[in-house]
C-alpha cells in the first residue's frame, strides 16, 4: 500500500534521512522504532508532505505522491495522529472531529454518521463533545486525536508517538485502542520509542538509527533480538513498558 | 505439496523487489559500520551505502568478495557482530591454508532453520516423514544445517551422519526411513550396497531423496530414482553464505528455487566479472540480505550455473537456478587447454553408463605436461582377459581425447586408493611442481 524507496530528507544542512526504504502492506500494522533523533518523525513528515524529500520516491496505492501537498495526501487516504496530539485546544471536541472530516465536509450525512461512530468508540468524547478540547486529559486528547484522524476515513493511519507524555495506565489503554484498530483490519504505521509495546502489536517492524535503517523483521523476531533488546528495551524495563 | 511459507515464497516480484532493497540497505549499513574489511573496501571506491544505494542494481558497483579474502580473515575478522552475540561457528572445507570460518547469531540460526524447512518441504518432506541425514555432523554446515530444518518441519530426524553404509541401510530398513538426505554419489553407493546385501529396495519405505553437496546430472537422478524407488531433488548450499538452504528444487524437478528474499544472486562472467543477463551461464555471486553474524557482499561462489526467470508451475515466485555445471575455479589448464574435471567424469560415464571414481592428475615429464586419469577399478571395469581390459582403456582414452582435445593416459588403480578429502575424491591433483 505504502512504499518508500531510498528516501533522503534534509533539514537545512542536516541530512536527516539517508536512503530509507520501507513498505506497509494493506491490513498490516508496521512499527518504526528508533531512539530520539533517529529520524522517525522526519520520516512521518516526509510521508505526509510536511517536508519534501530530496531524493527517493513515496508511493501510495501505486501512485507516486512525492511533492503532494499535505491536504492532497489526506485526500489520497493517509491520516496522521501527530506527535504530541496537536488537537485544536481552543475548539470544542465536536469541532475538532469536524475538522478531521474536513475533506468530506460536503457530505453532511456521512460526517454525522462518522462522528456518531467515534462517540460510540469513545463514549467519553460524547460526554465532552461541547467542551474545549484543551480541557481534556492527556489520554482523552489522544483519543480525540485518533478520532479526528479516523474522520478522514483513511486507508492508512499513521500514529506518531501515541504514548508520549502519557501515564503508564493510559499508555496501556492507548495501545489497546491501537490493537482494536488493527483487529478491524486497518492499515497502521506506528512510530514509537516504546519499542516493546509497539512491537508486541505489530506484524513487522523497522529499526531506524541516525537516519538509516539497520534492521527489519517480524515484530516477534525484533522483540527477541539481542540488539533491539539492548538498545531499546533495556534490562528490567519490562514492568514499566509492558502494555 | 505444501509450501512452507506461501506468503514469502509466493510473493509478487514487485513486493520481493522492495523487500530486497530494504534488506540490502540495512545489510550494507551494518557491514559498513561493523566490518572493517567492507568499510575499507567501500571507502576505497568512494561508495557510501546511504548515498549510493538507491536501487538494488547499484550493488554492482561494489567489488566482489573472494573465498581467499574470507580465508584471510581467519578466524573472526569478517564477523559483523561481537563474538558474544555469536552462538554457533562453522567452517568450510578448505583447500586453502586457513579454512573459511562463519558465525551465526541466534537470529541467523532461526533464519537458517526456516530456509532449510522451505527447501525440505519443496522436496516433499512433511511432519510424517522419517528423515535420515547422511551428511557430516560437525564443523561443516551440511549435517546440522539440514538437521534443524528437518526438526522444524516436524519430521523424525535420524542423525546418522556419514559412513558405515551397511549400518545406514539397516537403520533405513528398520526405522522405516522415508527420506534420505545424501550426496547423489552416496545415494548410489547405498543402492549398490543394498544390492550387495541381497535386499530389495522396494521393501524399503523410502519416498524421497534430497541430494546436495556435489555436482550431478539427470542421468544420476534417473539412476537414483529407479534404483531406490524415490523422487530425487537437487539443492544448493554454501557455507560462506549460510550452508544448506540457499536454493532447493521443488517436486517439478526443474531447477532450484533460490531463496531470493534472503539472498541476492548475480551471474557473472568469471573472467571479466561482468554481470550477465538472466538465463546466461556463468559464475554464481551471492549477497546475503538477512545474515547478521557473517554477511557476505557479492561473494564469488566459484559455482557455474544459470538463473531461470520463467515462473515455475509450483506457484513459487522465486527464480530458479540450474544445476551446478561445475566449479569455475577448478578449471584445469594443461597444455593450454581448459579442462573442467567434472566434464571428464561425464565422458567416462558414457563408457559404462556409470560414473567411475576417478581423478585427474597433471604431471610433468621434462618440460612436457601430461594428463593422467586415474580410475578406481570396480568389478564392472575389471576383465579377466587382457585384451578386453585394454579395449576398455582405449575407449576411455579416445572418448576423453575427443572431448577435451588432448590425449590422456588412463591408469586403473585399486578401489579406494585415490586421494580423498572429506570423504570425496579430489577430482584434480596437480603434480607438476613435484615431478
Amino acid at each position: 500500500m505504502l512504499t518508500l524507496k531510498s528516501i533522503h530528507t534534509y533539514y537545512g544542512s542536516i541530512h536527516a534521512l539517508k536512503g530509507v526504504s520501507l513498505h506497509v502492506r494493506s491490513g498490516e500494522t508496521v512499527a518504526l522504532i528508533g531512539a530520539n533523533g533517529a529520524g522517525k518523525s522526519t520520516l512521518v513528515s516526509t510521508i505526509c508532505g510536511l517536508v519534501k524529500s530530496r531524493k527517493g520516491t513515496v508511493e501510495f496505492q501505486g501512485k507516486n505522491i512525492n511533492g503532494y501537498s499535505p491536504e492532497d495526501i489526506v485526500r489520497e487516504g493517509i491520516a496522521l495522529v501527530p506527535e504530541g496530539r496537536q488537537i485544536f485546544s481552543t475548539l470544542t471536541v465536536e469541532a475538532n472531529l469536524q475538522m478531521g472530516g474536513f475533506i468530506h465536509r460536503r457530505n453532511g450525512r456521512q460526517m454525522l454518521q462518522d462522528m456518531e461512530r467515534m462517540y460510540e468508540r469513545f463514549p467519553i468524547l460524547r460526554q465532552r463533545s461541547q467542551q474545549l478540547a484543551g480541557t481534556l486529559s492527556g489520554g482523552e486528547q489522544q483519543m480525540l486525536a485518533i478520532s479526528r484522524a479516523l474522520m478522514a476515513r483513511p486507508e492508512l493511519l499513521i500514529l506518531d508517538e501515541p504514548s508520549m507524555g502519557l501515564a503508564p495506565l493510559i499508555i496501556k489503554e492507548i495501545f489497546n485502542i491501537i490493537r482494536e484498530l488493527r483487529e478491524e483490519g486497518r492499515t497502521i504505521l506506528l512510530i514509537e520509542q516504546n519499542a516493546r509495546a509497539a512491537l508486541q502489536i505489530s506484524d513487522r517492524g523497522y529499526v531506524l538509527e541516525t537516519g538509516k535503517m539497520v534492521l527489519q523483521g517480524e515484530g516477534a523476531m525484533l522483540l527477541e533480538h539481542r540488539e533491539v533488546k539492548r538498545a531499546y528495551l533495556g534490562k528490567g524495563a519490562k514492568q514499566i513498558w509492558e502494555a | 505439496m505444501p509450501i512452507w511459507q506461501p506468503d514469502k515464497e509466493c510473493m509478487s516480484r514487485d513486493q520481493l523487489q522492495q523487500v530486497r532493497l530494504e534488506r540490502l540497505q540495512s545489510t550494507l549499513n551494518r557491514v559498513y559500520r561493523n566490518v572493517s574489511f567492507y568499510h575499507r573496501r567501500f571507502k576505497d571506491i568512494g561508495f557510501s551505502p546511504e548515498a549510493d544505494l538507491t536501487d538494488i542494481k547499484d550493488l554492482e558497483r561494489l567489488p566482489f568478495t573472494t573465498s581467499l579474502e574470507v580465508s584471510e580473515s581467519y578466524p573472526y575478522e569478517m564477523f559483523a557482530v561481537p563474538l558474544r552475540e555469536v552462538v554457533r561457528v562453522h567452517s568450510s572445507s578448505g583447500t586453502m591454508t586457513n579454512p573459511r570460518v562463519v558465525g551465526y547469531t541466534r537470529q541467523d540460526l532461526k533464519t537458517w532453520r526456516n530456509l532449510v524447512a522451505r527447501i525440505l518441504s519443496a522436496g516433499g518432506v512433511t511432519q510424517d516423514d522419517v528423515i535420515q541425514v547422511t551428511f557430516t555432523y560437525g564443523l561443516l554446515t551440511g549435517g546440522l544445517g539440514i538437521h534443524y530444518g528437518a526438526e522444524l518441519v516436524g519430521a523424525s530426524v535420524l542423525p546418522t551422519s556419514v559412513g558405515r553404509t551397511e549400518r545406514q541401510i539397516k537403520i533405513m530398513q528398520d526405522f522405516r526411513t522415508t527420506v534420505l538426505v545424501s550426496t547423489p554419489s552416496y545415494a548410489l553407493v547405498v543402492a549398490d550396497c543394498i544390492e550387495e546385501m541381497g535386499l530389495d529396495p522396494k521393501t524399503f519405505s523410502l519416498k524421497y531423496c534430497i541430494c546436495a553437496g556435489e555436482p550431478w546430472n539427470e542421468k544420476m537422478r534417473t539412476e537414483i530414482e529407479q534404483r531406490l524407488f524415490v523422487k530425487a531433488t537437487d539443492n544448493y548450499g554454501i557455507s560462506e553464505v549460510i550452508g544448506p538452504g540457499v536454493a532447493g528444487e521443488c517436486l517439478e524437478q526443474a531447477g532450484m528455487h533460490l531463496q531470493e528474499d534472503h539472498f541476492y544472486a548475480e551471474i557473472i562472467n568469471p573472467q571479466t566479472g561482468a554481470v550477465l543477463d538472466p538465463g546466461e551461464e556463468g559464475e554464481l555471486v551471492l549477497t546475503t540480505l538477512t545474515k547478521e553474524a557473517f554477511p557476505v557482499i557479492r561473494y564469488r561462489t566459484g559455482d557455474l550455473c544459470r538463473l531461470i526467470p520463467e515462473p515455475c508451475t509450483c506457484s513459487r515466485t522465486f527464480w530458479r537456478m540450474s544445476r551446478i555445471k561445475g566449479r569455475c575455479d577448478d578449471v584445469v589448464v594443461i597444455k593450454g587447454i581448459n579442462i573442467i574435471p567434472e566434464r571428464v567424469g561425464d565422458v567416462l560415464q558414457q563408457v559404462k553408463g556409470r560414473r567411475p571414481v576417478y581423478q585427474l592428475v597433471a604431471i610433468r615429464q621434462g618440460h612436457k605436461d601430461q594428463l593422467e586419469i586415474w580410475v578406481e577399478v570396480t568389478e564392472e571395469l575389471f576383465f579377466d582377459k587382457m585384451r578386453e581390459q585394454r579395449a576398455l582403456v582405449d575407449v576411455m582414452r579416445q572418448k576423453v581425447a575427443n572431448f577435451i582435445g588432448i590425449t590422456p593416459r588412463i591408469k586403473l588403480v585399486e578401489s579406494g586408493s585415490l586421494e580423498r578429502e572429506n570423504g570425496e575424491v579430489k577430482l584434480f591433483v596437480d603434480r607438476r611442481q613435484n615431478s
